[in-house]
């Protein structure tokens, strides 16, 4: 599953990072709590949250997650857009509700394999 | 090599600022090519330990340390101090307020996170004056 795969199973809008479409998914983590994500999110690229606010791009940079799907209808603003751009991530906006887009994206792919890659001095 | 010392104020009045930072001093992190399993975990402890600076302490100073063979946060605030340490430590615990819940923190899972993502954690506090938290991550 690509990121425009995503964008197209959520009826996405892209705000930012249209030229990383094509990279592959590896992971998925959908939390709106920052500490949950912050706790558990880990060899994983693309974060589905219903919450909105900058803290949500710090905290999927603070655990390498490129990519967001903001859900519930949820548009970010211009600052957050600027803050995901400069740090060269995806934001992408869903009206779907939480439950839907993870159904949707896992009826898709029930096989999306943790990014090995990612931290290649794991223990 | 000497130490290279990062150093950054942080401001407790910025909600929306809250984070940042870690995340610059993360991007620097990168540029000075330390393993990424390393980097995410120093981002992570900074980060939630900054956010406790700026949710429950008005601000305070975040010094990170890039030895040979370690890094060393300190989030260091003259903040109103933790009264019972093993109660905070608790996971689900929390003193945030609302304000603090819009930003998607106040779960009470900061500290235990930092906990488990350092090797070594320390915190000292005295009521009414302050807390200092102290993580040490070691470069394998
Ligand atoms: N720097 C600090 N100054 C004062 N109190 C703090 C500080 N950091 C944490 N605490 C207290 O410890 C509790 C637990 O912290 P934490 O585990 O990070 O959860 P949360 O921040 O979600 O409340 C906080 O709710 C607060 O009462
Ligand atoms: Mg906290």
């Amino acid at each position: 599953m690509t990121v425009r795969d995503v964008k197209e199973l959520l009826e996405a809008e892209v705000l930012c990072g249209e030229d990383r479409l094509d990279e592959e998914i590896c992971g998925c983590f959908a939390s709106d709590f920052m500490s949950d994500i912050l706790a558990f999110a880990r060899d994983q690229n693309l974060l589905i949250t219903g919450m909105l606010n900058p803290q949500v791009i710090r905290t999927a940079e603070m655990v390498d997650m490129p990519f967001i799907v903001f859900v519930r209808g949820k548009v970010p603003n211009e600052q957050m857009i600027e803050l995901a751009e400069e740090s060269g991530m995806v934001l992408l906006a869903s009206r779907f509700r939480m439950y839907s887009a993870c159904g949707i994206l896992f009826m898709h792919d029930p096989n999306t394999k943790p990014c090995k890659t990612l931290y290649s001095d794991q223990k | 090599m000497q130490d290279i010392v990062f150093r950054s104020e942080v401001d407790g009045n910025d909600y929306q600022r809250a984070g940042e930072a870690s995340r610059h001093t993360k991007s620097a992190l990168k540029r000075l090519g330390l393993p990424p399993e390393i980097i995410r975990r120093v981002g992570v402890c900074m980060y939630e330990g900054e956010i406790n600076m700026v949710i429950h302490a008005d601000g305070g100073t975040a010094t990170l340390t890039v030895g040979i063979d370690k890094i060393v946060i300190e989030l260091k605030d003259h903040g109103p101090g933790i009264p019972d340490i093993d109660l905070a430590m608790q996971e689900g615990w929390s003193t945030a307020n609302t304000e603090a819940q819009t930003l998607g923190f106040g779960a009470g899972m900061g500290l235990p996170n930092m906990k488990r993502s350092s090797d070594e954690f320390k915190i000292d506090t005295v009521v009414g004056e302050g807390t200092t938290v102290t993580m040490t991550i070691y470069i394998k």
